[in-house]
């Protein structure tokens, strides 16, 4: 069946307790209306319950180390692409160009391309 | 009944069965699709900021959060059918995995009561790029739950006369990966107002 079970059984409805609970503070932190909270309780909780789910139901913690990288390198993906796209999203202006207005138009100053060779 | 040893559960050069690194490699491919667009949801929202916001408003966060119960209820049963199959418990396993069906069709009734509610509210596809991204990621991850329930069912039927167990874990690695998307697209959706 399965050889990723080194012999120590998991206590799964341990485990879903604790989600169940992190649920619980994920939606009630918001409430308090404080940016940081929200941060911490919404988008952190989420990080740990995730986390949990990968390591204790799809058994990350005993399975191959390979598999940690395959998945990792995936989200180095994500990474790069973020990378190679915030300039262009977040910033309003850069080298050569500007937003006309925000959220509109983009005004290009690049000078007139003279080709290649200037010819 | 002697059935033939599938090559899923009975090849394994690389450590771990073939069905199982086959579901794993499917998910890195699965963290690009949806990793890209709370990628995009993410860099789009830090730069419209409050016009985000209002829009964000209008989700129904009750809903989200009961599907979000449903879904890790969901990931518990189909934990819980793993650990039957691999007792050889069948009967068990079958049971767990209905309960698992159970959940997502509990999952799509809450997620089709959302979407009724909003476009008739007029918080359609294109009112916005929040709403845009709303319905595109959420609409992708009701497919997978689609599709995660109807491989799961095709499962449980070869399970309950013990024909590939091995896929019980193999589905349920895949629904797992429907729970974690949702874990962290709940936040996005319904709490960041």
């Amino acid at each position: 069946m399965s050889e990723a079970h080194a012999g120590k059984h998991t206590n799964y409805l341990k485990i879903y307790i604790i989600l169940m609970v992190l649920l619980v503070i994920s939606i009630l932190g918001p409430e308090l209306g404080m940016p940081i909270v929200t941060l911490v309780s919404a988008f952190g909780i989420a990080l740990v319950k995730a986390l949990m789910v990968a390591a204790w139901f799809m058994h990350l913690n005993v399975e191959k180390k390979y598999i940690w990288f395959l998945i990792i390198s995936s989200l180095l993906f994500i990474v790069a692409m973020w990378v190679g796209m915030a300039p262009d999203i977040m910033l309003w202006e850069g080298q050569n160009w500007r937003h006309c207005t925000p959220g509109t138009c983009v005004e290009l100053t690049v000078p007139e391309s003279r080709g290649l060779f200037g010819l | 009944m002697a059935f033939q040893a599938p090559v899923a559960t009975d090849r394994c050069n690389t450590g771990i069965s073939t069905g199982k690194l086959a579901i794993w490699i499917l998910l890195a491919s699965e963290i690009v699709i949806f990793g890209g667009l709370v990628a995009v949801y993410l860099l789009l929202r830090l730069h419209e900021g409050a016009a985000w916001g209002a829009e964000a408003a209008h989700t129904n966060v009750v809903a989200g959060a009961i599907n979000t119960f449903i879904l890790l209820t969901s990931s518990f049963f189909i934990v819980l059918a793993h650990q039957a199959a691999e007792q050889d418990d069948r009967k068990k396993a079958v049971k767990f995995m209905y309960l698992t069906l159970l959940c997502a069709l509990g999952f799509l009734v809450v997620k089709a009561y959302e979407y009724t509610y909003e476009i008739s509210h007029g918080y359609t596809w294109f009112r916005s790029n929040f709403w845009g991204f709303y319905y595109t990621a959420t609409f992708i991850h009701a497919s997978h739950v689609i599709a995660g329930g109807i491989a799961i069912f095709i499962a449980a039927q070869g399970v309950k006369v013990g024909y590939h167990m091995n896929r019980v874990e193999v589905c349920g690695i895949y629904w797992h990966f429907v729970d974690l998307v949702w874990i962290f697209l709940f936040p996005l959706l319904y709490i960041a107002k």
